[in-house]
């Protein structure tokens, strides 16, 4: 029994222990001192952004990764619930409410919340591939939808707003940038320890007892499709929150936001950071974020480069990036990660010359074909290349290959020299 | 009907297509049995088990449970009502670790139902009923173990601590000793004596030594029918029992 006394207290004390806490205190100063460390009025919307999608790829593994549901319509309620707050907005400044802007992302909860019951009391009647399908069809009917209903969804403009209009909050207008950067931080901070708290309650769990083996927990009392709903709507509601800072970031909402691409692009964040670690989505969220604005603004092919990444983390790692940062836990443990590392350095250098050759290739190919008419010349990392000529394609040709063969049998002796280290770790 | 009864089944059939799986099963367990179900393979042994628990609705016929009808109810609804089962194939949640696997199983029976506004961690009695079943089916020290990586043993007594967790009165264990070394074996009926002394038991099981070792009352169940219904002893010497199914061999 004394074995016992000890995990009552250890499972006790988990939930409240320092080391919890101070991982919320880091996250809340980090929030805080950020717009010190990057000040410019890009990285200010930038973050702004990433925070807001820290919540939705959060909302979004509520189901994945949680809960074990494959949504394809994600999107849908991100989009819902910034038009609800878009809505909510214009109301109040036409008709001088006085609600503050902070109150407005709590309209895309509610907005998001609806719509997650109802829809949810249709798609949660199915898992697996039958609740994929109708989470798709979800998405496609709400975006033709909004071509239709005009008045409210504004078509394909969409419906704008102005933040400023409400009634200011403390003297705080939310015109500048970094006001609205605080918004969102602020936001981002109540929804990931909200979404992290439900984890841990009974209801939490039992989502997870549904991934892992739905048909089981019918017989231990639950019904497998409640927890789906409960488990949809509430996903519902905290994309919703999602989609309204978005409204009141970019000022305005578009039907594109509730569509496929959108969707599709929660799912990356979200796999990419890792479905099987709470910290995974924000990973995931801050990594493709940056993806997106970087890439986007070096080339027009980026979306190519995102969906490589997509299939190198889907092969080799499929635990996500936290994934591969949690299995290095038990080589830390060990002590035994200075004897892991070169051999990560090791593939890591042809995985770089890898990507180098590919991107050669790609951007070569696609000024070639699609770019034709605006002439043979591309700047490569600094070197002009002249696409006619056979140079750029061998170089590209010849990086690509060696890079991915080389790297294949580096990564072969990196995961020997992982297993090796826990291996010893263990005897 | 009452007299004990906990469980009774009447004219029960089951058929898929044209095939009669179960074929007019008549059965009555009482309180405070254990009850074993015996039959060559194919008899339609967890077939009836499914029936039971929810897992399938019966064609024709009648489940009451203390009286009250539950045919064709839906296995959640089943196990609320106090009938809990085990499963052949072991059926846990592998990547949840033991302890998160029993946890899972006792929060129905102690009312947290859906709740996501209060912290799991800080549940006493969830926490105390977690230890209690896992000092009781020995997997303490592999409390933090994912169930997935446990020895066979270990998973099939972990099987039966889900079955127990949720504070069932009737129990249903399906073949709990299958795939089992004797000494393995000898611990699992250890385990089954120990957590039906305040149960209805019924199991199946095809380990003689363990039928006749633990159950007061046998029912042997041949092509869907049950040609017998009685005390050990009786079952033993049973002549169409013995014909149909234990051979000279166990007899």
């Amino acid at each position: 029994m004394s074995e016992a006394t000890v995990i009552s207290r250890s499972v006790r004390a988990s939930r409240g222990g320092l080391t919890a806490y101070a991982i919320w205190l880091a996250l809340a100063l980090a929030l805080l001192l950020l717009p010190q460390l990057f000040p410019s009025r890009l990285a200010l919307s930038t973050m702004s952004l990433m925070g807001t999608m820290i919540i939705f790829a959060l909302s979004y593994n509520m189901l994945l990764g949680q809960t074990g549901l494959l949504s394809f319509g994600h999107a849908v309620f991100f989009g819902l619930g910034g038009y609800f707050c878009v809505h909510a907005l214009n109301l109040a400044g036409d008709y001088g409410w006085p609600i503050p802007l902070p109150i407005f992302p709590l309209v895309g909860a509610l907005g998001g919340l609806t719509f997650g019951v109802l829809f949810g009391a249709v798609a949660t009647k199915r898992a697996g591939t039958a609740f994929a399908m109708i989470t798709l069809g979800i998405g496609e009917l709400v975006v033709s939808l909004a071509l239709i209903l005009r008045r409210f969804f504004g078509g394909e403009e969409g419906i704008t707003t102005d933040r400023t209009d409400v009634l200011s909050f403390f003297g705080y207008s939310f015109g500048p940038q970094s006001q609205v950067y605080y918004l969102v931080a602020a936001w981002c901070f109540i929804s990931v320890a909200a979404m992290y708290a439900v984890t841990r309650t009974p209801f939490g769990r039992i989502c997870n007892a549904v991934r892992d083996n739905p048909q089981r927990t019918a017989f231990i009392g639950y019904d497998m499709g409640t927890v789906r709903f409960i488990a949809f709507s509430l996903a519902g509601l905290f994309a919703g929150i999602a989609g309204g800072l978005s409204a009141i970031n970019f000022e305005i909402v578009n039907a594109a936001q509730m569509g496929a691409v959108e969707s599709g692009s929660v799912i990356l964040m979200t796999y990419i950071g890792g479905v099987g670690n709470f910290a995974g989505p924000i990973i995931g969220a801050i990594l493709v974020t940056w993806l997106q604005l970087v890439l986007s603004d070096a080339t027009q092919i980026w979306p190519l480069y995102v969906g490589l990444l997509f299939i190198g983390i889907v092969m080799f790692a499929p635990g996500g990036i936290a994934g591969m940062l949690a299995m290095q836990g038990p080589v830390i443990a060990a002590g035994k990660l200075h004897r892991v590392a070169p051999y990560y350095l090791l593939a890591a250098i042809p995985g770089a010359i890898a990507v180098i050759g590919l991107s050669i290739l790609a951007e070569t190919s696609h000024q070639f074909s699609i770019r034709a008419a605006y002439g043979p010349s591309i700047t490569l990392y600094s070197l002009p290349f002249d696409v006619t000529s056979p140079l750029p394609w061998i170089v590209g040709l010849v990086l690509a290959a060696g890079g991915v063969w080389l790297f294949l049998r580096a990564a072969r002796l990196a995961r020997n020299a992982y297993e090796e280290a826990i291996a010893g770790g263990a005897a | 009907m009452n007299d004990g009864v906990v469980l009774e089944l009447s004219g029960l059939f089951k058929s898929f297509g044209a095939t009669e799986i179960i074929r007019g099963v008549d059965l009555e367990v009482r309180t405070g049995e254990r009850h074993a179900i015996i039959g060559p393979n194919g008899a339609g042994k967890s077939t009836l088990f499914n029936l039971v628990s929810g897992h399938l609705s019966p064609s024709a016929g009648s489940i009451r449970l203390r009286g009250e009808e539950i045919a064709g109810m839906a296995p959640q609804l089943i196990n609320r009502r106090g009938l809990s089962r085990s499963f052949q194939i072991t059926n846990i949640f592998p990547r949840l670790s033991v302890w998160e696997n029993v946890r899972c199983a006792t929060l129905w029976a102690l009312g947290y139902k859906y709740s996501f506004w209060r912290s799991i961690d800080g549940l006493d009695d969830v926490n105390a009923r977690t230890e209690e079943i896992l000092t009781e089916i020995d997997l303490l020290d592999r409390w933090r173990t994912p169930a997935g990586v446990l020895t066979y043993g270990e998973q099939r007594a972990l099987e039966i601590g889900l079955t127990i967790a949720g504070n069932a009165d009737v129990i249903l264990l399906d073949e709990p000793t299958a795939g089992m070394s004797r000494a393995e074996t000898e611990r699992v009926v250890a385990l089954i004596r120990k957590v039906s002394e305040q149960r209805v038991l019924l199991m199946i099981e095809h380990d003689m030594h363990v039928v006749f070792d633990l159950a007061d009352r046998i029912s042997v169940l041949v092509y869907g029918e049950i040609i017998a219904s009685d005390t050990p002893e009786r079952i033993k010497s049973n002549a169409a029992v013995q014909q149909a199914y234990l051979g000279t061999e166990a007899a």
